[in-house]
């Protein structure tokens, strides 16, 4: 092997990473173009204009559905961010024993089991217990994205406590701190950076999902995603290019916010 | 060694620590018994795996013993959690909180104790004087030196005057100079201070120059606990004579045995004094060890004769080695000076002067 083996230097490396950066961005760099058009079509371009944008602004479904899909996505993320937080805490701070690993498939299940299956059990299992009790509210969604978001809450936090010193725990113990106090005064604080980023890879998660919510839902509580999906059924307009160009802005400003804040080390 | 009280700070009542189970387990302390006194510095010194520091461990609670008792001025520790024992640690990676900064890190334990607020930071300036780190209360800890830290590492576990000081080799990861200045600062302190230090290290020459007393571990058993000089120049058995300093072993035979003295006939045949280890048992063939410094190289006769193997020159001290006659070898110290070389060479036929009080039977 050469001194200084470097991928970089293989043949057909910029060629291989080229098409790949144009798969992965051309098809959305088009869209986003288009949410500029002037045309109400998505196929002839008819100059620059943000009528689309003002549009999507002014129409009360959209704004519906958005509203929806904050509310559903930030109390998913919260009680998942919990969840997910003291099941961390359960499989790190315990020495290894026969069943962890079962526990820890068991919490990543959702990142396992395909969403269709989900979906399914869940219309199932909810169809019934609304039969029992006659509630048909929101809560169904926000159980469902709970579910499904915590192994994503769960996965930085994890890593957090696993590169956190135990030795300070245990110096909090031997400073008279109860398990309690050792847990809100050194733990917590220094798990915060961990725990804020998987809140909000939770709350991008709940956003973005379609196949559950599409299951799940009741009428008239349709999602930002699930309303895209009806509106597209309908044809498309370029008001679909602009909703999804916000939707695009949002993630990658979460997404960012989510990088600095996991990278932060103190 | 100064007047101590006699009082015991705490009580190691036959302790044993088993890790795991079945095929797969582990004595890490076997039946240990062991008195610690009131404001001593009290080390325990042996190599790594030795079960000083699961000794530590069980003493500041972060782990429980498989038998056996802890006392604290009586009263049986060992059942209770850390935070509910007046002990304090002074950890090996400091373990200082990251999030806070120097005076919260030796506030934390007054605080959690729910001392008052003017009275903790009373205490926190009095600490942080104490190990002179005033100008520095305010930064975090991860803005000060190695050096500094430990210093905030000692004032954290002390600001709650606990009954006992554990350290946990806090010196190991500092360099040479400040180690030295580290290890006179904290007799300083615990002189100061009058709490009872007890100090793990597996650093012999450092446990020697701060201790009151040593226990030398070794296999999860406690060998011997003296004075300093008592480990140094009466070792009781093979391991802390070999494990603390350099030693030269001899087999003797060992005849007219009285108030701990006796006579040893050498292999060459010449007979020694020599000072007998507590329960040592006559058998024909004991070791005897001397200290490199405590004989004499001469070339006339001497008690033990042979070639000088290899000279090796320490700056202070020069080294010989010599290959006795016997088939042993031996070292000798010589105090070096500045206008003479050592006087040997290589090769030479020299003799061995061993003083009257230089040797010691083991009892092993």
């Amino acid at each position: 092997m050469a001194k200084n083996f470097s991928i970089k230097h293989q043949p057909g490396f910029t060629a291989i990473a080229a098409t790949c950066f144009i798969v992965l961005y051309l098809p959305i760099i088009v869209l986003v173009i288009y949410a500029f058009n002037a045309a109400s079509s998505t196929s002839e371009w008819g100059g620059f204009s943000l009528k689309w944008f003002q549009s999507a602004w002014q129409n009360t479904q959209v704004v519906d559905a958005t509203l929806r899909s904050f509310q559903i996505g930030s109390i998913a993320a919260v009680l998942s961010t919990i969840f997910a937080t003291m099941a961390a805490l359960a499989t790190t701070r315990t020495a290894p024993y026969p069943g962890l690993t079962f526990k820890y498939a068991a919490i990543n299940q959702p990142l396992m089991v395909p969403e269709i299956v989900t979906g399914v059990a869940l219309l199932i299992f909810f169809s019934r217990i609304k039969i029992f009790t006659g509630y048909s509210g929101i809560g169904y969604l926000v159980a469902a994205h709970t579910a499904f978001c915590i192994p994503f809450a769960y996965l930085p936090i994890r890593a957090r406590l696993e590169n956190m010193d135990l030795t300070l725990e245990r110096a909090a113990a031997d400073l008279y701190a109860t398990p309690w106090k050792a847990f809100r005064r050194i733990t917590l604080p220094l798990l915060w950076p961990g725990i804020l980023a998987g809140l909000m890879l939770a709350f991008v998660i709940s956003l973005d999902d379609v196949v559950i919510t599409e299951f799940v839902k009741s009428g008239g509580q349709d999602t930002l995603p699930t309303y895209m999906l009806g509106q597209i059924r309908r044809g498309i307009t370029p008001e679909i290019n602009a909703i999804s160009t916000a939707f695009l802005l949002l993630s990658v400003a979460i997404v960012t916010l989510f990088f600095f804040v996991s990278r932060k080390r103190d | 060694m100064p007047d101590k009280p006699d009082r015991n700070a705490i009580e190691v009542v036959n302790v044993s620590k088993i890790f795991g189970s079945g095929e797969g387990q582990v004595a890490a302390l076997d039946t240990v018994s062991v008195s610690i006194r009131e404001n001593e510095f009290f080390t325990l010194l042996g190599p790594s795996g030795c079960g000083k520091t699961t000794l530590l461990r069980l003493i500041a609670g972060f782990d429980f013993p498989t038998a056996g008792e802890i006392l604290l001025y009586g009263q049986d520790i060992a059942p209770l959690p850390p935070f509910k024992r007046p002990v304090n640690t002074v950890f090996q990676s400091y373990a200082l909180f990251p999030h806070m900064t120097v005076a919260d890190n030796i506030g934390f334990g007054l605080e959690m104790l729910g001392k008052p607020k003017a009275e903790i930071k009373a205490r926190v300036a009095e600490m942080l004087k104490l190990v002179k780190m005033e100008a520095l209360a305010g930064r975090r800890t991860s803005q000060i030196s190695g050096g500094q830290q430990q210093r905030v590492a000692l004032a954290r576990a002390l600001a709650p005057q606990p009954k006992v000081l554990l350290l946990d080799e806090p010196l190991s990861a500092l360099d040479y100079k400040l180690r030295k200045e580290m290890q006179i600062e904290l007799k300083r302190l615990q002189h100061e201070t009058g709490i009872t230090f007890i100090f793990v290290t597996h650093d012999q020459e450092e446990a020697l120059t701060m201790s009151d007393r040593i226990a030398v571990m070794s296999s999860g058993k406690i060998l011997q606990v003296g004075s300093p000089w008592d480990i140094y120049d009466k070792p009781a058995e093979r391991f802390v004579a070999d494990f603390i300093g350099e030693t030269n072993f001899l087999t003797a035979a060992i005849s007219e045995m009285a108030n701990g003295k006796a006579r040893a006939t050498l292999k060459s045949g010449a007979t020694i004094e020599a000072t007998v280890a507590q329960s040592f048992q006559p058998k024909p063939n004991a070791t005897v060890v001397v200290r490199p410094e405590h004989a004499k190289l001469t070339k006339a006769k001497g008690e033990l004769s042979g070639t000088v193997e290899n000279i090796v020159y320490f700056g202070t001290d020069t080294h010989i080695h010599v290959h006795l006659d016997s088939g042993e070898l031996f070292t000798v110290r010589q105090q070096n000076t500045r206008s003479a070389g050592c006087g040997f060479e290589k090769g030479d036929a020299v003799g061995i002067l061993i003083g009257s009080d230089a040797a010691q039977v083991l009892k092993d």
